[in-house]
């Protein structure tokens, strides 16, 4: 229990289960949510163990429903490939803003946290940082229950997902979404929050409306990142 | 190899490279200032932008939701009460609007 003192590269069990709890909600968030996939997954032709392959080696929520609703036969292997590219290009971003956290942590380390880096367990590493040095046990407190999680609905949901009939009869399809803005909340610190998440939300519906393509992630993420830059600017001129 | 298997590889290949990339970038770069304003709000940018279609582009029972969700997020109350009420919302909303 009692973690050694020293350096934070040794395992403490308090900051996993700190990350365990923190991380729990998205996890009853997360498993319809990968049923969900799984069934859309499995009625693109997907067997279970290649859903489960998908969901265990690409690991990306938003690129995995995108990829699936570009998904057909013969498989468009180099446009899923360029399409998750693209999607998941955000991931440069994070990583880049996530690294400057990683300081305490053993850099052998590195390249396996950033396998495991999703839009939740990111968001909730950037929030802790802000408070408390980021420690491995914590990260990966986040990160491999949310692994675990993601890969066995999505298979749950390949072989079983169909028998469930329609998942937006109940809502499911929305559940992302609203884990989303749940976590959105965190991030709150006043009204310039509220101009880069409008600049950013604008931006982005338009570029899905006419911009062909996954862009539209990128397009509302730099358009709020603009919004912030030049907010600073008037802030300190 | 299948071309699913082929497809799949592709997509964790490249998305990895998006992950790992990250981590280089920023090296030996000062943060602070103007840079470091910018790159505290990619988060909120990017968690918007990923959801911005779904509750904007939708129809009006998602947009409608996704203020109802956004209220009881401001609430503070937990994320897994936010979500409930979420998907709770536009169910109903859908069943009136449809």
């Amino acid at each position: 229990m009692a973690a050694p003192r020293g350096p934070r590269v040794s395992f403490s069990g308090r900051e996993f289960r700190q990350g365990l709890v923190d991380v729990f909600p998205i996890l009853i968030a997360a498993t319809p949510i990968g049923m969900l996939w799984g069934t859309l997954a499995a009625a693109k032709g997907l067997s279970p163990l290649e859903s489960w392959l998908m969901s265990a080696t690409v690991f990306a929520g938003a690129a995995q429903f995108v990829s699936i609703e570009v998904w057909h036969d013969p498989v468009p292997w180099l446009l899923l490939t360029v399409t998750a590219l693209i999607v998941n290009i955000r991931h440069v971003l994070m990583g880049a803003s996530l690294s400057r956290h990683l300081g305490g942590i053993d850099s052998r380390w590195h390249p396996f946290m950033m396998f495991l880096m999703a839009d939740e367990n990111w968001a909730f590493s950037e929030r802790r940082a802000h408070v408390l040095p980021l420690t491995i046990s914590y990260y990966f407190g986040l990160a491999l229950p949310m692994w675990f999680t993601w890969t066995s609905s999505s298979i749950v949901g390949a072989i079983v997902g169909r028998s469930f009939g329609d998942p937006a009869a109940y809502g499911f399809d929305f559940a992302f979404s609203a884990m989303f803005i749940g976590i959105l909340a965190g991030f709150w610190k006043g009204s310039h929050t509220g101009a880069i998440l409008g600049a950013s939300a604008i931006a982005a519906a338009l570029a899905k409306l006419y911009v062909p393509g996954a862009w539209y992630i990128v397009i509302g993420g730099i358009t709020g990142v603009a919004v912030a830059a030049l907010l600073y600017g008037e802030e300190n001129a | 190899m299948t071309d699913t298997i082929l497809a799949i590889t592709g997509m964790a290949i490249a998305t990895y490279a998006t992950r790992a990339s990250g981590l280089y970038l920023m090296r030996g770069v000062i943060v602070k200032g103007r840079l470091k304003a910018a790159l505290d709000a990619l988060p909120p940018a990017i968690l918007m932008a990923v959801i911005a279609p779904t509750i904007l582009t939708t129809g009006i029972a998602e947009t409608l939701a996704a203020v109802i969700t956004a209220g009881a997020a401001i609430l503070r109350l937990p994320l897994a009460v936010v979500v409930v009420i979420g998907v709770a919302s536009v169910v109903a909303l859908r069943l009136v609007i449809n």
